[in-house]
């Protein structure tokens, strides 16, 4: 859906997506690393477990949910990654404990 | 890295750090003020400025001189004292200027003599058939990421609705070798009649120039269908597809992103929470506050500046919370305002900023079939209510949007109403035969941003904290 410019010379930021090794970018969004590394990263809603993605990338929405180093419900869209990161596509309501 | 506030008690609180919120706090700490900035953003910006100090994009002109313009108000901002916290969430804010604060997971709490709002705007809803499928965002968060990651579309990407944003993200998506199959231009033909009267300001306004040629520059690498007057998304679980009625003719277009844009509307949580009074505002659609000419509200000592005072665009912004600092400054230490620029001469800033502003209004003012929706159409994202579901609720004795969260949990989800108030307001209000003054909003209250029960078990109580709660 989206592709990296040239001339974005950052340097690269190993994450893991459900175990998946995914290089990111420093500076990045996990939302924006998710969009930008071609997994499927639709979570699924709480309420009727229909696919969603981020919608608005500036915090607001809420569909960018996803569990971030064992934390669930963090939007990812306000969260840079960082080196070793550990993310879990959300399915479904935040589980206890997590 | 997360840094709770130096103090308990300052002079001036700013929350959030656009266009208003930079030269807001810069002025209150120039002025000797001790100053707070606390914003939710990974670095200073907010959505006009994002991404100013860490972009990727260095080529310049791809952003445009309005862009760098923010490198600015930051370099100011860093030169005075203020002390800024970025990935700061302010939860709570009440009449007593007590403010909640989560940093890294921990709360804080902060005391302001004034607080100045500066929580910008949020792009209107768009609820279009199939508007929650994945592959379908908003016109901001492409931008968003454009400017804070360097990404661009690269599928087959439809861009649909109007306003001046949807034009100047194309031109950045097409200066950084991004792709757009088509782009579906919402405005309303008779709009152009109704915002003739207001050209003259328009045309002597610095958006004239600059708006002409990045629709041109647009215009001549993507095919632009005017008149649209119906649009939907549809696919199984992803976009697939875009269709839409423009002249009488419906077309359908395959799609793998679907970009919807139809202009900001203030960001009122953080304002209506702490009980500051609003206004339904006839002409940009949206809920208001109620301010004086300083920028003040109606709860002592809170001051809205920038888009969450009226859509005015990041010039007037910036004046704006230049307007609502000095006034902090005469308040606060009358000696020091000497220092600042007068207000006569801050006003007169403001009025040019502002000009042409009605002709944006009235040009852009979105057509009332993608405002308010019907059938199967989900009003609400997070608890996925239906448009036909909030009607069959009105027809059961639903009165307003405070009685539907009973019926239906509208805007009862994580995002708060961000995504569905303006909605429900428009739609009860259709329903009703009533104005959408009449109907309302909803009655929003802290915390305005989701925290965790942890977070809030973690913070320091007294005795007689316990004692109201604890039984025995």
């Amino acid at each position: 859906m989206f592709k990296r410019s040239e001339q974005d010379k950052r340097p690269q930021v190993q994450i893991f997506v459900d175990g998946v090794a995914v290089a990111a970018r420093q500076g990045d969004t996990v939302s924006a690393a998710l969009l930008a590394s071609g997994v499927d990263a639709r979570r699924s809603t709480a309420v009727s477990g229909a696919p969603r993605l981020p919608y608005c990338m500036m915090g607001v929405c809420f569909d960018c949910l996803v569990t971030i180093d064992g934390v669930g419900n963090r939007q990812g869209c306000l969260v840079p990654v960082a080196e070793g990161m550990r993310i879990e596509i959300q399915k479904g309501k935040r589980e206890i404990g997590k | 890295m997360s840094v709770a506030p130096k103090r308990e008690n300052y002079d001036v609180v700013v929350i959030g750090a656009g266009p208003a919120g930079l030269a807001a706090a810069a002025t209150s700490a120039e002025a000797g003020l001790s100053t707070l900035l606390l914003d939710e953003n990974i670095g200073p910006g907010g959505q006009v400025f994002r991404a100013i100090s860490s972009t990727p994009v260095t080529e310049r002109n791809q952003l445009g001189a309005d862009y760098w313009v923010g490198a600015d108000l930051v370099q100011s901002l860093r030169a005075s004292n203020a002390e800024v916290i970025q990935r700061a969430t302010v939860w709570s804010l009440d009449r007593n200027l007590d403010i909640a604060v989560s940093i890294g997971g921990a709360s804080a709490f902060v005391k302001a003599k004034r607080v100045i709002l500066a929580t910008g705007a949020l792009e209107r809803p768009f609820p279009i058939p199939g508007w929650t499928l994945p592959g379908v965002m908003t016109a901001g968060a492409a931008q968003t990421m454009l400017k804070s990651s360097g990404l661009v579309p690269d599928g087959r990407t439809v861009i649909a609705g109007q306003g001046p944003l949807l034009w100047l993200l194309a031109a950045q998506i097409l200066r950084l070798g991004g792709r757009i199959d088509r782009i579906l231009d919402t405005t309303q033909r008779g709009n152009y009649f109704a915002a003739l009267p207001h050209a003259f300001a328009f045309l002597t306004s610095p958006y004239f120039a600059k708006g002409l040629s990045m629709m041109r520059e647009v215009k001549a690498k993507v095919q632009v269908v005017s008149g649209v007057t119906e649009l939907a998304a549809s696919g199984d679980g992803q976009l697939a597809s875009v269709s839409y009625v423009a002249g009488s003719k419906r077309e359908t277009i395959p799609a793998d992103l679907l970009l919807l844009h139809q202009g900001v509307v203030p960001n009122v949580n953080l304002a209506m929470s702490a009980g500051i009074e609003h206004r339904w505002d006839d002409l940009q659609l949206c809920w208001s506050p109620v301010l004086d000419a300083s920028g003040n509200s109606s709860v002592a000592g809170i001051a809205i500046a920038g888009d969450g005072a009226g859509i005015g665009g990041a010039n007037a912004a910036v004046v704006r919370g230049r307007i609502a600092a000095r006034a902090a400054v005469e308040a606060l230490a009358p000696a020091a305002a000497a220092k600042l620029p007068a207000m006569a001469t801050l006003r007169s800033d403001l009025a040019k900023a502002e000009r042409g502003r009605v002709f944006l209004d009235t040009l852009f003012r979105p057509a009332p079939q993608f405002r308010i929706p019907s059938g199967d159409t989900i009003v609400c994202r997070c608890e996925e209510v239906t448009a036909k579901g909030v009607l069959d609720s009105v027809a059961i004795g639903a009165t307003g949007p405070n009685q539907l969260k009973a019926y239906r949990r509208t805007g009862m989800g994580p995002c708060q109403g961000r995504l569905c108030g303006l909605t429900v307001t428009e739609l009860m209000a259709q329903a009703r035969g009533k104005t959408p003054q009449e109907i309302g909003y909803y009655r929003l209250r802290a915390p305005v941003k989701p925290i965790t029960l942890a977070e809030l078990a973690a913070v320091p109580k007294s005795e007689a904290d316990v004692k109201a709660v604890v039984r025995g």
